[in-house]
This record gives C-alpha cells, structure tokens and sequence, in this order.
C-alpha cells in the first residue's frame, strides 16, 4: 500500500494533526499502538480503571482491535500474525472510552457505528481502517512488542499488547469532522438493495 | 475390520492444519486476482487487494498463518464403512492440540461458564466434526478454519419474509441472500464466498450452507436452474458496491454456491453462511486398508 498518496502519522499524535485527516486518506503509522478487544473494552467499560493503573499512557494512542498470535521466544515476545478484528462489536463501549482515556485513534475493520463516530467528532479523534485478513503482512510492521497488560487475566488474545509498529498501513474511514464511509457506502448500497427487492 | 496407522494419520492431520491456516487454495487466490484488476487505479479498494495479494504470498513462503483468527476448525470428514468414528474424533482432537502449539494457531474455544480459553482449539463440540460414511475405500478430510468475523453476518431465514417481499420459492431465497449481505456490509471481511443451504429443518440448513464453503470456485452446479441462481446472485450481490473490505468498489464477492435438501410443506428454511476472502480450506486423502 506504499504510494507518495500516503500519509505519514508518528505517534503520539495531537488533537491538530488529527484534523488534517480526512476519510479516504491512505496513512502509515510509525510509534507505539495498543490492541484492545472484546475483553478489555468491557473491562475499561465497567471497571474503569484509572489511567495511573494502565502500563501505557491512552492520552493520544491509538487502540488497535486485534487479537494476535503471538510467540514466546528466548528474546521476548513476537508477533506472528497481527491483524484486525471486528469494531462494531465494541461500538457499545468505544464512544465512553474514547473521551475517557483521550485516544486520538481507534483502527480496526468493517467500521463503527453512528455512537463513535459521534464520539470521534467531539473529541478530535479518527477511525483507522487497516487490511482485515493481511494478518502476516501486518505482523511484519511489529518490529517490537514493547509490553503486554492483563495477560494473566484475558489471556494471549484478549490480553492489551502494546506494539511498537513502523509503516502500518490503513486508511482513514471516519475523521473528526464527522464523515463516515462506512455510512456512505451503507446508503449507496441500501439504494441498489431496494431495487434488487423489489 | 479397517485400520489406520494413528501416529501417521495424526501428523498428516497437523499438516492439513497448517495448509489450511498458511496458504489459500488456488481457486481463491486467482479469484482475487481478477477481483484487483478490476478495481480502480489508485482507488482503495485496490490497494486493499494489493495488501491482501501480498499477504497471501507473505504466508504460504513463511509458512505464517494468513489471518490470527485461525478460526473454528470445522472438519468434513468421509470415512469408509468399518473405520471407527470415536477413533477418528479422537485422532482429529489430538492433532488439533498439536498444530495449535506448533503451527501455531490462535487458542479460540473459550468456555460458555467459566469463560476461560482452554488454550487449545479443544473444548466441548470444538472442533466442530462431521463424519459420514462412504462406499469407498479411501478417507477423505476436509478442513475449513472458519473465521468468526465472517461467521457473525450469516442469517438464517424461514420464508415467507413480508418485509423482504419473499415467497417460498427461489426467488425468495435470493432476496434472503442479497439481505444478508446489505446487512453485514464490509463486516466480514469481503470479497466474500456465500454458502447456501436450503431445506426442511434449520439445523439441516445451516451444515449444508456451510459445507457450500468448501466447493471449489469454479465448480458448477449439477441443477441447471441452481448455477444460473448462483451466477445472477454473484451478479446482484456485485451491484451493492460494497467492495473489497468494504471501501467501496466492483467485486463484493467472488463466489455464491447452493446446496439443496427436501423441505417440509410447512417449512422453507434457507441458511446463509459467509466466508471472508480467506477461505482456508484443505484436503486430505487416506488410503485405508483391511486388516488381513
């Protein structure tokens, strides 16, 4: 996905950079990206936890749904196939989690839903779309797992990794100025599914 | 009395594993070939293709798995009469342990009470296994690794449906299809490939539109009236423009194939299950011979 179409994001970001995004931009990430999934959404959620109490600062990360294959070696933690999971199954909780913690992005697949994009718009936040399925491509942009909460607890997959990532890719599906594609294209096609019902 | 060397027949298992989870099959992948080039230059429904494409190459020469969702291992096994199916079973979970540590998998079985992962792809019905008998002498195994992501958007429909404008007929069930993917959007990963069941009870369906999943692509119905329905879907489902991942583009899937049951005169089930563009299937043949 390398092009000079690409824009270049270097975490942390600030809530001014996040502005100059807009949907339809192709970016490639370089700095430390959290995962979170089902568990720790929940988790974060009810329990909410204070930020002191997380091994990472939230205050402009980016969350990464995904939970990864990851192997034990004698020099520490590998990635071995890294790609994303499902947003919409944690849209119940992202909108709360996003203004809680102060991330700047969330990235995942398939999109969310109206509650985050909402969410987004208020807090000066993006939603990163990367590759669902380029598990292995994905893994070899980990250069690093820098450390790992709740593994114990949550276990590999639901565990929160933090990863330190260089040329990343994803594109921008819904900005900070309230645009969605995921929306977009759900209107276009319910428009051909009319026609097609009948 | 049949038998099988168990050692030999449980690594070949392991292997299969790490087929499915590490290289697509050929139909899929020059599938999504022609899926890329029909895409727009510089639009990002190709450049998500080019990822994909990419990956696909990244995993079959590092032996890595394609997706971390390894998924359900969802086994389709035909064993000759006389070939003891606990014995199968008890190969099949054996070697499912083995491949999650050494391919590895990702641990997926998680426990309905207690919650917990078991850390192995074993659990109770996990992997899902299927055992049917044949009048041939050979075992055949085939292994899908069904990712969950593309689980979730399946639906199963009982017709008639008012709001779909669905009767119980064909037609209907094509409307039921076209539903299913409006619904799941760019959810489950598309390119998609739709497995159909059609039939009497909902269980029944459900298996049967799952076993559509392992059909080859270029395979065509042997019912005249179900390969034009599979073509025009493929067709209808393409007209969505929800396109690879969902950004948008020609190709929403690449693959529609139906398999039909006899159905009650009160009922009308048809089952929908999705595959993402990994559809991870494999196969394995086992010659078995009679014990003198």
């Amino acid at each position: 996905m390398k092009s000079e179409k690409n824009k270049i994001i270097n975490l942390p970001l600030t809530k001014q950079d996040v502005l100059t995004l807009k949907v339809g931009d192709m970016v490639l990430i370089n700095g430390q990206i959290v995962t979170g999934r089902d568990k720790l959404h929940k988790y974060l959620f009810n329990e909410k936890p204070s930020k002191k109490d997380i091994p990472f600062n939230l205050e402009g990360a980016v969350l990464y749904h995904c939970g990864p294959i990851i192997k034990k070696t004698p020099k520490g933690f590998r990635v071995v196939a890294g790609g994303p999971t499902t947003s919409m199954r944690v849209e119940m909780y992202e909108q709360r989690i996003i203004s809680e913690y102060g991330l700047i992005g969330v990235m995942g697949k398939g999109g969310m839903g109206m509650q985050t994009l909402k969410a987004l718009k208020e807090n000066g936040c993006v939603y990163l779309h990367t590759i669902g399925g380029a598990a292995a491509y994905l893994a070899e942009r980990v250069k690093r797992v820098a450390g790992v909460w709740k593994l114990e607890e949550f276990g590999m997959t639901e565990a929160m990794w933090i990863l330190e990532v260089k040329d990343f890719p994803a594109i921008v599906t819904m900005d900070a100025h309230g645009r969605s594609l995921h929306e977009e294209i759900e209107k276009r096609s319910f428009r051909e599914f009319k026609k097609l019902i009948g | 009395m049949l038998v099988f060397n168990m050692l030999k027949l449980q690594n070949a298992i392991v292997e299969l594993y790490r087929k499915a989870a590490t290289s697509l099959p050929e139909d899929v992948e020059t599938a999504l070939r022609l899926a890329r080039r029909k895409e727009e230059k510089g639009s990002n429904a190709r450049a998500a293709l080019s990822t994909i494409l990419e990956n696909i190459e990244i995993a079959r020469a590092g032996e890595r798995p394609i997706c971390q969702d390894t998924g359900a291992p969802v086994f389709f096994v035909k064993a000759p009469v006389g070939l003891s199916h606990l014995k199968l079973k008890d190969v099949i979970i054996k070697a499912t342990r083995i491949a999650t540590r050494e391919v590895p998998l990702r641990p997926n079985a998680v426990d309905i009470v207690t919650d917990k992962n078991s850390g192995d792809n074993t659990g109770i019905g996990f992997p899902v296994i299927y055992i049917e008998e044949t009048k041939y002498n050979k075992l055949t195994i085939d292994l899908m690794l069904k990712g969950s992501g593309s689980e979730n958007i399946g639906q199963l429909y009982k017709l008639p449906i008012a709001e779909l404008k669905a009767e119980r007929d064909l037609e209907g069930v094509k409307k039921c299809v076209i539903d299913t993917i409006h619904k799941a959007q760019g959810k489950g990963c598309p390119p998609y490939i739709i497995g159909i069941g059609i039939g009497a009870t909902k269980d029944q369906v459900t298996r049967l539109a799952k076993e559509q999943l392992m059909r080859n692509l270029n395979d065509i119905n042997k019912q005249k009236v179900l390969a034009q329905l599979e073509k025009r879907l493929l067709n209808d489902i393409n007209k969505l423009g929800i396109g690879p991942l969902g950004f948008g583009g020609k190709t929403t899937a690449v693959g529609v194939k139906i398999g039909i049951n006899h159905r009650h005169p009160a009922s009308y089930f048809v089952d929908v299950s999705v595959s993402c563009w990994a559809d991870r299937r494999a196969r394995l043949i086992w010659e078995v011979k009679s014990e003198e």
